[in-house]
Formats: structure tokens, C-alpha cells, sequence
């Protein structure tokens, strides 16, 4: 009988090995007591268990992701923050910008950024071209969003389509001649000459700085070769058919070019003409 | 079989003889061959002018035989390969064909432009000289308002000019030239549409400024070109004050042989400069900016230099519209202060500016004399003060581009402009006019204590001195009047040098033996330097 009570009564009479008739008091206490370990053993577990539930919702990292990931915790984390979420005031979150953005950013050298101003400079990449691929893809596996496709990205191009969009979409800013154009406020469209078939692609398909974005919806892969197309064979290769080119800044140059050269050296031969006496 | 001597030699005269027994032309033909011009640099550059046009008409005539006015529309295939299949205007096409297709076409093209830019150009410098040497003056004041029309009917020339191959940047162009006319208050809406044929761009523009461009305006260009020489011709030409030189008489050389040989030299020089800038430089380069179309307008798109001033002046202006309430309301746009009056209103001051300044002076009298800039600071720095606004204007008109590439705000660049606007012409005159005072001033100090020869004399008491050169002869300090002449400030003007040696590059002669100048020894070799020591090692 006492036995049988025994294995009734809860475990703390039973370590105290003896049967108590206890007052109401420590009856309350030890319920508080077990109320408190009881919630400790399930914030202990939840605690061990959480990460392990979010690592099940986001496969792990592949390797090369996770290079970039400690690439990006030594040279963007101060801006962009752990785990690319941003920080107020310094950097935008890249959760979403997709490997195109980190493509261009990074290896045209505009990423890291010197200071903060008006816009990115382009500079020599810090990064090689190894671990642009290792930061875009822990970008591109952090959130998803827009990728540069691989292989010849101007393929089966259209010269004179590739004009017709450049001029309709990209001359208002990068200029006829792909020489670039100022915007207001200290902010600038580059100059194209630099850019690589790859760089432009990821340009169009981010939109980077004041660049809108001009996605697959808006120009359709073939015409982004086009217009890569243009620029590359057009714009940069082709010789200047007049000769000197005078940067291709338009009439600004010409007239500048008319005082400076025809002007200056019909001066002197006046001079020498009306010297001859 | 005697043949019978053939006298070359005689030719010349036989011929001049016989025309001259059928026209009577030798008595005139002599007034015109004997009449003299003087020589001075600053009066060839209406001379490059007036040769630009020259070749403007030459190349211009090549450039009408392959271009075709029509905006009739065509699907390009010549052999410039980026736009091929595209769709555009018979004017492009037949543009893009004279650049590519068309044996010489580009060169002639490009030189037809440069020499425009030239044209405009010395223009431009030719009224500055005018300016401000007061070449302007009674009874020359026609011959300027011709002047500046010709400046302006040359930007109306310009202006059709570039619009005619109807590529994207000529038709941003015609766009807003279409949008100041619109701005005019009343009239507008009616201009543009009488003038394009209906809502730009229209299907007839081209053809209509064809017209005007190889027609009308090089008629009037021809016309007041001719009748600005003929008054040249008529009046004389001005000349520098100088030895024998008065209001009356006119130094220089004779039309024929010399003048006119320098002149057929200068032509050739003027042409050679323009067919080097043709085809060394390229401009308007057409084929990148694609056909006009309403929707394309390229970054960098200015106005030809001439024209640019005007573009300056709308990137400046504020915002400010003008409501006016009547009836439905009416709006007087903000282009309509700098692209309409503001030319009006230096059109008017610069025609008027002769009386003005005759009228400010209260002088009536004939000047043949040319006056040195410094002699009249009022004006010259009242032209320093125009040229300011004008450059600021230019210089805004190319805003973005210098934003660009030196790396400035855009909006720092607009609100320079609108500041430098205000400050600069007043900087401007104050500057200039110190400027001439301060050149006045040591001409009437050379003249008072003579020219600086650079000889520094100790006197006994240990001052040194520099010894000058008195211009009168007689005892020392004889002051000379300042009368606007040039006064030499160098002794190698006085002859001290000699005469200078022949020759462009590399003497043709032997250089004559510098003559000693008068008063001074000829300078003896130096004599052996002789240690100067305590005196021990003599002994």
C-alpha cells in the first residue's frame, strides 16, 4: 500500500525517500518549480533545434557559395551587412539583386566602392575573375534574381537592330557614340568603351546605379545581343570613317576644333602673308 | 618655205590690245588695278570669310548632285553595314550614300561643314576687329549693319544646312527649332505650322529648307557679300594710324601685282586649311546618329558652335512661365525669353550699336583712321563685356559635356553658368578697361623716358641704373606727344639688331654684320681676369 503510494507520489517525494504530508505552500512551490525547468527544457530545445529548421528550409551553401561568402564577410559586410541584408545609410540589401548585379559591380571594379558619392567609379577589380563567380553566386544562392546566361552573348547579332534599339534606348544617356553623358547632380552614364559583352549584358539585365533595368520582358535576350552587338563591333571597332574622331562629344569639340585648328593657323598665315612685304 | 617668227613675248600686249580696242576696258581696269589697300594682318580676316564661302559654294554644288531632298521613306542597302534594312528618309539615305558610295563624298561633305564652321568663325573674329578698332565708325556704319547680317543670315544658312540629312541629331535640331517658334505669343502656333506644313516634323520640311539652304540663302549671302565688298571698294579700307598715314590718304599696296597675288595665295591657304580639317577630322558623323526618329535623342546633342550660344542661354533660364488670364488662359513658356528675344534683343544693340556710340560722343566727323583698342577703353572693354556674355553662353551650351568629362555637377555647371552670366561681363569690362589704361599709360611712358635697352649703368655713388633710349632726338627728355601710334617698346625696333635676317625657317641670306649702334663703342673683348689676391703670392 505504501509502496504502491509511493509509486504514485511525483519523483521529488520519492528522492526525498520519504512519503511527506506536505502543506499546501510547498505543494505550490514545487508546481512553480516544475513550471520553470519545464519551460527551460523547451527554450534549451528550441534554441538547439531552431538553425537546424532554417537550414532545412535553405539548402546549404555549395562550395564556391560559400567562398564568396567569406569573400563577402571581409570586403562587403561593412556596407552591405551580414548577411547582405544592408545597412541603413551605407548599402543597400542585395537579397534579390541576383548574380548579374555582382557580376557588373564587382568586376568593373565599381565594387567595393572607394567612398560614398555620387555614383560608383569604375576602377581595376579587386577581385579576379574566379572570385567574382565565388561572390556572385553566394549572392545569386542568398536570394535568387536576374543571371548573366553563359556562352557567346552576341550570337546570330543584328547589326543595324542592335543600332535601332541602342539609339532608341541607350543614347539618351551613353550618347551616340557610346562615349557617355552626364545626368544631374554629379551622377554620370559611363562611357561604354570599357565594358565587356558580359559587364553590358549585366548592366541591362540589373539596371545598376541610375541605369533602369531592362529585363528579358523589355528586351528579349536576342536583342540585348544586338545591341552588345553594336556596341562592340559598331561603336568600338569600327575605324572612324571622317579621321580623327574629336572624342565623339558632338558639335561641342567641332567648334572647339575650328578655333583651335582651322582658325589659329589661318591667323599665323595671315601674319606671315601680311608680313611679306 | 619661211615661216613666220612667232613672237611669244608680244602675245600678252597683242591681246590686251586687241580687247581693249573692242571694250575700252584699260581705263578702268587701271583705276581698279592701281588701287591700294593697306597691309596689316588684322585685315585678312574678312578675307577668310569671304574665301570659306567660296569654298562652301564649291563644295556645296558637288554635295547637290547626289543629294536628294525627299522625306519620302526607303529601306537603306548601301554599304555602310550597321544600318542596312533600316527603314528612314530619301534625305538620310542619299546622305549616308554621299558619305559612303558616293568617290570623294565624305571629304567633300566634311570640308563643306568645316568651312561653314569657318565661315561663322571668322565672321565672328572679323566684327571683333571691326569692334574694336572702331572700323565701324561714320561712314562705315552700313557696311557693319551688313556685317552682322551676314552673321545672322550664316546661322540661318548653318542651321538649314545641318538639318538637311535628317539623322537624329539635325532632327533634335528641327525639334526645337519647331519649339521656339511655337513660343512665340500669338503668331506661333501658326508659324510652325505654315512653316513645317502641318504638326512637325511634317513630309515637306526638308525640301523647303533645301530650297532655302542651296537658293535663297546663298542669293542673300552672295548679295550682301557683294555689297559689303563694293562698300570696301567705295569707301576704302581703314588703315592704321602711322607715319604719313592720315584720315585722308590711304598706304599700302596695289591691287595689282602684289595684292592680288597675296590675296590668290591666301585663298589657296584658306582652301588648304579647310581640305586638311576635311580630311583629317571627322565631322557630323551622321551614321551613328541613325535616322530621325521623334522618340531618339542622343546625349550630347548641341547646335553647331554658332548656334550654341542660343542652347546656353534656354539651359539657363529658370523655369519661369508667364500666365497671362485671358479667356481660357494663355502661357508665355520660358523658352520664348532666351531663344526669341534675347537674339532680338542683340540683334538690335549690335545694328544700332554705331549711332550709339556716335550719338553718346556727339561725333560727326569721318574717321579713316583705325583707333588702337587701348586709346578707347570705353569700347573696347564694352566689347570685352559682350564677348564674356557670349562665351558664358557658349560655354553652357556645352554644359553636359563638360559636366561629363571634367567631372562637375551638371547642376553645378547650370548654376555656374547662371552666376557667371551676371558676373563675368561686369569683370569683364572693369578688367579691360584697367588693361588699356595701364597699356596707355606705358606707351606715355616709353615716350616720355624712352626705351628700356637693357644696359644697367653703376653710377659713382653705387646705384645702378638702366639706361633708356630716348624716341626724340635731341637733349634727353624731349617728351613726344601720344597720337595712337604704335610705340616701339624693344630696342631691336629702333635698329638696334639691324635688319632681320631673311628667310622662313632658315636664313636665304647671309645676315648682315650687326651695325654698332650710335653713342655706343663697340664692345671691346674681355681682358684676361686677373686673380685678386692678399698680395702675398706676388712677392
Amino acid at each position: 500500500m505504501t509502496s504502491d503510494n509511493d509509486r504514485r507520489r511525483g519523483l521529488l517525494a520519492r528522492l526525498r525517500g520519504r512519503p511527506a504530508a506536505r502543506s499546501r505552500g510547498r505543494r505550490r512551490l514545487g508546481a512553480a518549480l516544475r513550471l520553470i525547468a519545464a519551460l527551460t527544457l523547451a527554450g534549451g530545445a528550441y534554441t538547439v533545434f531552431a538553425p537546424g529548421v532554417q537550414a532545412q528550409e535553405n539548402p546549404p551553401l555549395t562550395s564556391a557559395a560559400a567562398e564568396g561568402k567569406a569573400l563577402f564577410d571581409v570586403s562587403c559586410v561593412t556596407c552591405h551587412g551580414r548577411n547582405a541584408q544592408g545597412v541603413e545609410g551605407r548599402g543597400p540589401s542585395l537579397i534579390g539583386v541576383g548574380a548579374a548585379s555582382v557580376d557588373f559591380q564587382v568586376s568593373t571594379g565599381r565594387m567595393p566602392m572607394a567612398r560614398q558619392e555620387a555614383q560608383a567609379m569604375r576602377k581595376p577589380p579587386v577581385f579576379t575573375a574566379d572570385q567574382v563567380d565565388q561572390l556572385a553566386q553566394y549572392i545569386q544562392e542568398l536570394g535568387g534574381g536576374p543571371e548573366v546566361p553563359e556562352g557567346d552573348l552576341r550570337r546570330g547579332a543584328d547589326l543595324a537592330t542592335g543600332g535601332e534599339l541602342f539609339r532608341i534606348n541607350c543614347s539618351q544617356c551613353h550618347a551616340f557614340g557610346g562615349g557617355g553623358g552626364a545626368l544631374s547632380s554629379g551622377k554620370f552614364a559611363p562611357s561604354l568603351r570599357p565594358a565587356s559583352d558580359r559587364q553590358i549584358y549585366a548592366a541591362m539585365l540589373s539596371g545598376p546605379q541610375n541605369m533602369p533595368v531592362f529585363g528579358d520582358n523589355q528586351i528579349t535576350p536576342e536583342q540585348k545581343a544586338d545591341i552588345i552587338a553594336y556596341i562592340q563591333e559598331t561603336l568600338k571597332h569600327d575605324q572612324d570613317q571622317g579621321g580623327f574622331n574629336l572624342g565623339r562629344y558632338g558639335p561641342s569639340t567641332e567648334g572647339l576644333a575650328i578655333f583651335l585648328v582651322g582658325l589659329v593657323a589661318l591667323v599665323f598665315a595671315s601674319l606671315w602673308i601680311a608680313g611679306k612685304s | 618655205m619661211k615661216r613666220r617668227k612667232f613672237d611669244v613675248a608680244a602675245v600678252p600686249a597683242k591681246t590686251a590690245g586687241a580687247v581693249d580696242d573692242r571694250f575700252q576696258v584699260a581705263t578702268p581696269l587701271r583705276k581698279l588695278l592701281n588701287k591700294v589697300f593697306p597691309d596689316h594682318w588684322s585685315f585678312l580676316l574678312g578675307e577668310i570669310a569671304l574665301f570659306s564661302f567660296v569654298v562652301l559654294l564649291l563644295t556645296g554644288v558637288f554635295l547637290t548632285f547626289f543629294f536628294e531632298p525627299a522625306m519620302t521613306e526607303v529601306v537603306y542597302n548601301g554599304s555602310y553595314a550597321p544600318l542596312r534594312g533600316t527603314p528612314m528618309s530619301a534625305a538620310y539615305a542619299s546622305s549616308l550614300d554621299i558619305s559612303f558610295d558616293v568617290r570623294g563624298g565624305l571629304i567633300m561633305r566634311q570640308m563643306h561643314h568645316w568651312s561653314a564652321l569657318l565661315f561663322m568663325a571668322s565672321i565672328v573674329v572679323h566684327m571683333l576687329r571691326v569692334f574694336f578698332t572702331g572700323a565701324f565708325r561714320k561712314p562705315r556704319e552700313t557696311n557693319w549693319i551688313i556685317g552682322s547680317l551676314l552673321f545672322w543670315v550664316g546661322f540661318l544658312a548653318g542651321f538649314t544646312g545641318y538639318s538637311l540629312p535628317d539623322d537624329g541629331l539635325s532632327g533634335t535640331g528641327l525639334r526645337i527649332a519647331s519649339a521656339i517658334m511655337l513660343s512665340i505669343p500669338v503668331i506661333g502656333s501658326w508659324l510652325t505650322s505654315s512653316i513645317f506644313g502641318g504638326e512637325f516634323p511634317g513630309t515637306i520640311i526638308i525640301s523647303r529648307f533645301y530650297i532655302a539652304h542651296v537658293l535663297l540663302i546663298p542669293g542673300l549671302l552672295l548679295a550682301l557679300i557683294g555689297v559689303h565688298l563694293g562698300l570696301v571698294f567705295k569707301q576704302k579700307h581703314t588703315q592704321w594710324p602711322g607715319p604719313g598715314r592720315t584720315n585722308e590718304n590711304v598706304v599700302g599696296e596695289r591691287m595689282f601685282p602684289r595684292y592680288a597675288l597675296k590675296q590668290g595665295g591666301f585663298f589657296m591657304v584658306v582652301f588648304g586649311v579647310i581640305a586638311l580639317m576635311g580630311g583629317l577630322f571627322q565631322i557630323n558623323p551622321i551614321w551613328y546618329f541613325g535616322p530621325y526618329e521623334a522618340w531618339v535623342v542622343s546625349a550630347a546633342s548641341q547646335p553647331d558652335w554658332y548656334v550654341m550660344f542660343l542652347d546656353g542661354s534656354t539651359r539657363l533660364m529658370p523655369a519661369w512661365e508667364v500666365h497671362i488670364p485671358i479667356g481660357d488662359g494663355y502661357v508665355i513658356p520660358p523658352l520664348f525669353w532666351p531663344t526669341v528675344v534675347l537674339p532680338g534683343i542683340l540683334v538690335g544693340i549690335s545694328l544700332a550699336y554705331p549711332f550709339l556710340e556716335a550719338r553718346h560722343l556727339k561725333d560727326r566727323k569721318h574717321h579713316n583712321l583705325l583707333q588702337r583698342p587701348r586709346d578707347v577703353p570705353a569700347r573696347t572693354a564694352a566689347g570685352a563685356m559682350a564677348l564674356a556674355f557670349f562665351v558664358v553662353l557658349t560655354l553652357s551650351g556645352a554644359n553636359d559635356v563638360i559636366a561629363d568629362k571634367f567631372q562637375i555637377s551638371l547642376n553645378a555647371m547650370t548654376w555656374a553658368g547662371r552666376i557667371g552670366l551676371l558676373i563675368a561681363p561686369p569683370v569683364a569690362y572693369y578688367v579691360t578697361y584697367r588693361l588699356c589704361l595701364g597699356l596707355q599709360q606705358h606707351d606715355r611712358e616709353v615716350l616720355a623716358h624712352g626705351v628700356e635697352t637693357g644696359i644697367i649703368r653703376r653710377l659713382p655713388d653705387g646705384r645702378f641704373v638702366e639706361v633708356h633710349q630716348p624716341l626724340a632726338s635731341g637733349d634727353g627728355h624731349a617728351e613726344l606727344d601720344y597720337v595712337g601710334w604704335v610705340v616701339p617698346k624693344k630696342m631691336n625696333r629702333l635698329g638696334a639688331l639691324g635688319p632681320a635676317i631673311r628667310g622662313f625657317f632658315y636664313p636665304i641670306e647671309k645676315p648682315a654684320e650687326a651695325p654698332v649702334s650710335p653713342g655706343h663703342p663697340p664692345v671691346e673683348p674681355r681682358t684676361e681676369r686677373e686673380e685678386i689676391g692678399s698680395g702675398e703670392g706676388r712677392r
